[in-house]
């Protein structure tokens, strides 16, 4: 009974924030009912047993993807009127893709209700283990049998810090318009400017 | 399987990876000063890693003693051999990188850090015997190059060479990750001795499709024809030491890392992929040769040059045999020595200013002003050429030879007609150096490390390297006998 009411309350959240999250004017607010439809899409995955899957939920697409979102959103400078004039053009083509989506979906349903496609379970060496969660099965792997590429995926990552680092730290001595007050405090005003009588076709040398 | 014998096996991987910890360290609290220390530190790095792996390539070690965390990581001799030649290339582009990028006041610690690191990756690859290995090593190394392709961040060619190999590399990364996921499908594992057991029975339409995919990955990372498009852009616009680099070092991991995936993983299926390398064999010698006639850009050349060469290691791998391992070895080898050369030669032309000098106008009647360049590049060209008695004449001799022996002679026939069309322009660059008016622009003298470097690799290519020939051959015998060991 509490998984049935868990459930719908985590759907109807997901399809509510969801909605919000195109409806919305404010892109800021858009992003923020993303966030809510991560949550509540992690809860879903709690419900399946997927807690893995709800764990990278959270502190992937909340913790990392929807926060970069809500930084490009904040330091655009979005026009809502020139939004809300590409609306009317693209309006055919939305209502096109919205078609073939809604077909699939039909389609799926159908599919669904005529009968599962029959995968089989995995047997052997790659059988589940169902005695533990998810987390310490993935955990026990990665920490010895895929220690190697484990520790080299982490070197990858250093070198892409590395590479951002090298591309674009600039160091400030070097970058322009700097304000030097020693030069600027000794620039004496009689040299600063001169009376200059140009002739007509010779042009002026500084 | 412990993992103090997984850990043994994998020692100059842990001497880069911690020499390139420390280095980094350095680079980040010394500052630009300690370039010259890093870049000395890194070279002694990569030599004591490359003495590490020197006993599997004497033992010939080969098979289950030196495979290493559950069969992902194998240390034998062809692993140690392809391992040999990337450090020695790393090291040659180490050395001549300070005189490039101190004139431009743009040499940093990050420069051997990053070389460092990209040579770990390649290291990785080259040993990878689990698709998922090879994937973190290939990243490793592209990750670590696209950053040294754009390494002169003010240089708007240099930008666009890292943004063009970053896009075109992503896409590659792409298609080869698309492969392994059909072969892991319907293979169910991703070690190589697991897809080649599931092979055995045959190929399923999805294997096969899986195969392409992952053959077509890689043949971007070696630039072979028709992936090669985005090699003469990034070869021109990166910085020449870099272009140096990635002509050697990653090549020969990309070309062993598609040789121990075709004979190991796909070992069981050798008719399925002997076509397409057969055609990217034969489409790389023609398109290299034909590609190379319009440059008027040295290092646009040499690229074409290169996907060439690239062509006549894949006949080589095309022979499935024992031999056509060796006799790629053999002409990888001696391409590394031959490359390396012809690009520390362009990389010492340089006029009163100390500006590169990258184009045949410049070099016109080099030999009468600058004749030790003109010289050394006479023996470089030849040799790429495939002229008797240099070198690179043996390198494809011997490919050729394995071929023969394996039944394909209608593949040596039409690579040796190919290989005629490259000499066309390998020759006129010699006719530009020797026989056209003096225009005396490259001036500047070069360093004298990259000196060092240019007459090294033309004494090895020049006949006197005949001497060397039967030591190499030796150890590119006992590398293939460590490849097929496994088998």
């Amino acid at each position: 009974m509490i998984q049935a009411i868990a459930f719908y309350l985590f759907a109807f959240l997901v399809i509510a924030s969801g909605v919000l999250t195109i409806m919305s004017r404010n892109p800021v607010h858009s992003v923020l009912w993303l966030i809510l439809a991560f949550f509540n899409a992690a809860g879903l995955m709690v419900l399946l047993g997927a807690e893995f899957i709800a764990m990278l939920l959270v502190v992937v697409y909340v913790g990392a993807v929807a926060v970069l979102f809500l930084f490009v959103v904040m330091m655009l400078d979005v026009d809502l009127a020139e939004l809300r004039a590409g609306f009317i053009k693209n309006f055919p083509l939305g209502i096109a893709i919205a078609l073939v989506l809604l077909a699939e979906l039909v389609l799926g349903i159908g599919a669904l209700s005529a009968g599962h496609l029959e995968l089989g379970t995995a047997t052997g060496e790659n059988a589940p283990n169902l005695e533990v969660s998810n987390i310490t099965n993935i955990g026990a792997l990665l920490y010895s049998k895929y220690v190697f590429v484990f520790e080299a995926a982490g070197l990858i990552l250093l070198v892409a810090m590395i590479g951002a680092i090298v591309l674009t730290h600039r160091d400030l001595k070097t970058t322009r318009g700097h304000q030097n007050i020693t030069r600027q405090v000794r620039r004496n005003p009689k040299e600063a400017t001169q009376m200059k009588q140009p002739t007509i076709g010779e042009g002026v040398e500084l | 399987m412990d993992y103090a014998t997984s850990f043994g096996l994998v020692i100059p991987e842990l001497v880069l990876t911690g020499a390139g910890l420390v280095l980094l360290m350095i680079a980040a609290f010394g500052g630009e000063k300690s370039s010259r220390l890093v870049s000395i530190l890194a070279a002694v790095a990569l030599g004591a890693a490359g003495a590490l792996t020197l006993p599997a390539l004497i033992d010939g070690a080969g098979g289950e003693a030196t495979m290493a965390f559950y069969q992902q990581f194998s240390a034998d001799a062809f692993a140690s051999f392809a391992k040999l030649l990337v450090y020695i290339a790393a090291i040659a582009c180490l050395m001549i990188a300070p005189g490039f990028f101190g004139r431009l006041r743009a040499m940093r610690p990050e420069y051997p850090v990053l070389v460092l690191f990209a040579t770990l990756g390649m290291s990785i690859m080259v040993s990878a015997t689990d698709l998922m290995t090879l994937y973190i090593g290939l990243e490793l190394n592209s990750l670590a190059a696209y950053v040294l392709a754009s390494f002169l961040r003010n240089d708007s060619r240099s930008a666009e060479a890292g943004l063009k190999y970053f896009v075109l590399g992503a896409l590659a990364s792409g298609i080869l990750l698309y492969g392994m996921s059909l072969t892991y499908g319907f293979t169910g594992t991703t070690s190589f001795a697991g897809i080649r057991l599931a092979q055995e029975a045959g190929l399923s339409t999805g294997a096969l499709f899986g195969l392409i995919f992952v053959l077509a990955g890689l043949a971007f990372k070696i630039s072979a024809v028709p992936f090669h498009m985005w090699t003469p852009d990034v070869y021109e616009g990166a910085p020449t030491p870099v272009t140096t680099f990635f002509a050697t070092a990653p090549k020969v991991a990309a070309i062993a890392l598609t040789a121990r995936v075709a004979l190991d993983a796909f070992g069981s299926q050798a008719d399925a992929w002997r076509q397409i390398v057969i055609f990217a064999a034969l489409a790389s010698i023609v398109v290299g040769a034909l590609g190379a006639i319009g440059q008027n850009n040295l290092k646009r050349l040499l690229a074409y040059s290169s996907i060439n060469n690239v062509g006549f290691i894949l006949i080589g791998l095309a022979a499935a045999t024992a031999e056509g391992a060796s006799a790629m070895l053999f002409y990888l080898a001696i391409y590394v020595v031959m490359s390396l050369g012809s690009f520390v030669a362009v990389l010492m032309l340089r006029n009163g200013d100390g500006e590169n000098l990258e184009t045949f106008d410049d070099i016109a009647g080099l030999s009468s002003t600058r004749p030790g360049i003109a010289w050394c590049l006479l023996i470089m060209m030849f040799s790429l050429a495939g002229i008797p008695p240099l070198m690179g004449f043996f390198a494809k001799l011997e490919v050729f030879r394995a071929v023969v022996e394996a039944g394909l002679i209608p593949l040596a026939v039409i690579g040796i007609a190919a290989s005629v069309i490259g000499a066309f322009y390998y020759i006129k660059f010699v006719k530009v150096m020797f026989f056209d008016e003096a225009v005396n622009r490259a001036t500047k003298s070069a360093s004298a490390s990259q000196w060092a470097i240019l007459v090294i690799c033309a004494i090895l290519i020049s006949p006197l390297g005949w001497f060397l020939t039967r030591g190499l051959e030796m150890m590119t015998d006992t590398a293939a006998a460590g490849l097929f060991a496994g088998v």
